[in-house]
């Protein structure tokens, strides 16, 4: 126990001192998880709560343009702005330089004829199908519409693109469906439509209420943080593999090793004081982002990280994955020869994991192939495990449907160490 | 002869693929007690033989014994008689010599009351107090000598492995370190040493053995194969039986 204990003594000494792997350990995640979460809630803000400026070039002269850009205001996503109609799609470029937006709209100058047109054509089959108007009324024949073009800026991202296409289509749709009941009611009662009975008619629509299903009844809705914090945890713990599995290869090329071979004691002893150690450090290091998500990121108007009503459940994830980590490291530290094999693998491959595991992009929305080799990672494990805890409201009960692969693919790594110890005659 | 701290008998042994230096049969025997140095030319076989006697090697064949106990065993109580002072420094650079020698110290299974005693007699002995909590990585090689002496002797051990302990360093050093060996061996500790400092050599060894090509050439007392070979010294006898030519 003795040994055990100088060997853990010896090991947070090293580490204290290697300045480098400390800030990789702590600084980089810490950074990490402030700037990630920062840019998806301000991507969730600009969405929600700041509005997208979108330049409108309005080259028809109809009231049903109007309409439809009064209809695009009041969605509440967009703040409109207007510019010459006789503009090109080269000056339309600019003037969203100019207006610092990163869409644009042209209205044709048939817009509204078009929709007036449809909207007759659609008031004459009806009045047809309710028996209020001869077949032989002259039926007018529609040309298609001339549609609407969408500008962007190439960066703006995919998922934004659909959902300003979306947030457009429902404005046309509200415009074209206005214009359609008042030609009908006009067409039946001669006279135009009140405006009490059209807003009845077209704003009553139900609304859409979004409830968030967790396990233990909670309703607080997700943000940025919950993701965040959670993936970026187990980002830094993997991490450690850079200090870790350097700190295995640098004894094992060092001379150190060489005395340390000879000694009476089993280099399984130092392997243990080293996962134990990193096993500190990496629960330490879960504390620190936790506490930046509880107590700082209010501080830099983030949504502040709401912890998991199960804390012990918490403990044991986080230790799971602890120590799961450490054992990923190690292992990469056995096999590796040189430090540069080690630092080079394990951060490329703890990306990759990192990759196929979720962390960067949820394993839901991949592909099916993918989604199965995503359950070989860790890491994934980890996610799932930490996104019942802190998403769902689940309990360690719940999440232990995560945390059994977890433990095998720990055991795995331990079994492949050990033989690779044997094999290599280092124990 | 009073009983042994080394028996290697018929040793064979062979590097993976037949590279580098092969044993085949080799025997030899030191006493306890003694001061023994082991010589030979670049690629002899020094090294890869002090390395299977302190079981950093495996023999194929054959077996060496330390104090009567077979070094082929997997028991590490045979690990405890002897201490070992590589050619490279054996320690952490980043730590002190103070926190190095806790470090090994418990590994050779010293309690941290011995430790402590230990630790502060050899840093004394060996000039190091004034430094004992500096980080080992700014010392001069001198230093970084002494502490790899000290890391090698802090259980008192009974047989003491030296695979060029002196290699870099300045007189004064080196005067320190072999005065400190030859008081160990005075107290009962074997000194199994090897060295390409020939004169240093002759200072302290009392009994020598030269190998090249992974056998014994010459094995015996240092004064009588002086007075056989008819040298003045150990470096003229040393080329006598191992020739001028450049060794790999």
């Amino acid at each position: 126990m003795f040994k055990l204990w100088a060997s853990i003594v010896k090991d947070v000494r090293v580490l204290l001192r290697d300045k480098v792997g400390i800030s990789l350990m702590f600084i980089m995640p810490v950074i990490l998880v402030i700037v990630v979460t920062t840019i998806q809630n301000s991507t969730f803000q600009l969405m929600n709560k700041n509005k997208l400026t979108v330049v409108v070039c309005n080259k028809d002269a109809g009231k049903l343009s109007t309409q439809l850009i009064a209809t695009i205001n009041k969605i509440g996503m967009f703040k409109v702005a207007q510019v010459d109609k006789k503009l090109n799609a080269q000056q339309i470029a600019d003037g969203m330089h100019a207006n610092d937006a990163m869409l644009a709209v042209t209205i044709p100058s048939d817009f509204s004829a078009k929709i007036e047109a449809k909207a007759n054509s659609s008031s004459n089959k009806a009045l047809k199908s309710f028996g209020l108007q001869a077949d032989s009324a002259k039926e007018v024949k529609l040309t298609g519409a001339t549609p609407l073009i969408l500008y962007y800026n190439p960066s703006i991202p995919e998922s934004i693109r659909f959902s300003v296409n979306g947030a457009l289509a429902s404005a046309l749709q509200i415009v074209e469906s206005r214009e359609t009941l008042r030609t009908l009611y006009f067409a039946i009662n001669e006279k135009e439509m009140p405006q009490q009975l059209e807003n009845e008619m077209l704003n009553g629509k139900a609304e859409i209420n979004q409830v968030p299903v967790s396990k233990n009844g909670s309703l607080k809705a997700p943000n940025a943080t919950q993701h965040n914090v959670p993936a970026w945890t187990i980002f830094a713990m993997f991490f450690i593999i850079m200090s870790l599995s350097g700190s295995v290869v640098r004894e094992k090329v060092s001379g150190s090793f060489i005395r340390l071979k000879t000694l009476p004691t089993n280099y399984a002893v130092g392997l243990l004081s080293k996962q134990i150690t990193y096993l500190g450090v990496t629960m330490f290091q879960a504390l620190v982002i936790f506490s930046l998500g509880l107590w700082f990121f209010p501080y830099i108007n983030l949504p502040a990280l709401n912890l998991p009503a199960d804390i012990f459940g918490l403990f044991i994830v986080t230790l799971a994955c602890g120590y799961c980590a450490v054992s990923y490291a190690i292992c990469i530290g056995v096999f590796a020869n040189t430090q540069e094999q080690a630092n080079g693998f394990g951060a490329v491959s703890i990306v990759i994991l990192a990759a196929i595991g979720g962390l960067m992009v949820p394993s839901f929305v991949m592909p099916g192939a993918l989604k199965t080799i995503s359950q070989l990672s860790p890491l994934h494990w980890c996610i799932q495990a930490y996104y019942g805890l802190f998403l769902e409201g689940a309990g360690l009960k719940d999440v232990m449907i995560s945390i059994i692969p977890l433990v095998a693919i720990t055991i795995a790594f331990q079994a492949v160490t050990y033989l690779g110890l044997k094999r290599k005659n280092l124990i | 002869m009073s009983s042994l701290a080394v028996n290697i008998e018929n040793l064979g042994f062979h590097y993976p693929g037949n590279s580098g230096i092969t044993y085949d049969g080799l025997n030899l025997k030191i006493a306890e007690g003694e001061r023994f140095g082991l010589f030979g030319p670049n690629g002899a076989g020094k090294t890869t033989l002090m390395n299977l006697m302190t079981g950093l090697l495996v023999a194929d064949t054959g077996k060496i014994e330390l104090l009567g106990h077979s070094i082929g065993t997997k028991s590490k109580a045979v690990n405890k008689l002897f201490g070992f002072v590589p050619q490279d420094f054996s320690f952490y650079q980043e730590l002190s010599p103070v926190e190095n020698l806790e470090f090994f110290g418990a590994w050779y299974g010293l309690n941290s009351k011995q430790i402590a005693q230990r630790t502060k007699e050899l840093l004394e002995i060996l000039g190091l107090s004034h430094v004992s909590d500096k980080p080992v990585q700014n010392f001069s090689g001198g230093m970084k000598r002494r502490i790899n002496l000290a890391i090698g002797v802090i259980h008192n051990p009974k047989i003491l492995f030296l695979d060029e302990p002196t290699v870099g360093v300045d007189v004064q050093t080196r005067h320190a370190i072999i005065n400190y060996l030859k008081e160990l061996n005075d107290n009962g500790t074997t000194l199994i040493y090897t060295s390409h400092q020939l004169s240093e050599a002759e200072g302290l060894c009392e009994r020598i053995a030269l190998i090249d090509n992974g056998r014994i050439v010459r094995e015996g007392n240092l004064d009588k194969l002086l007075e056989e070979y008819d040298h003045q010294n150990l470096e003229d006898l040393f080329l006598n039986l191992t020739g001028k030519d450049f060794r790999n």
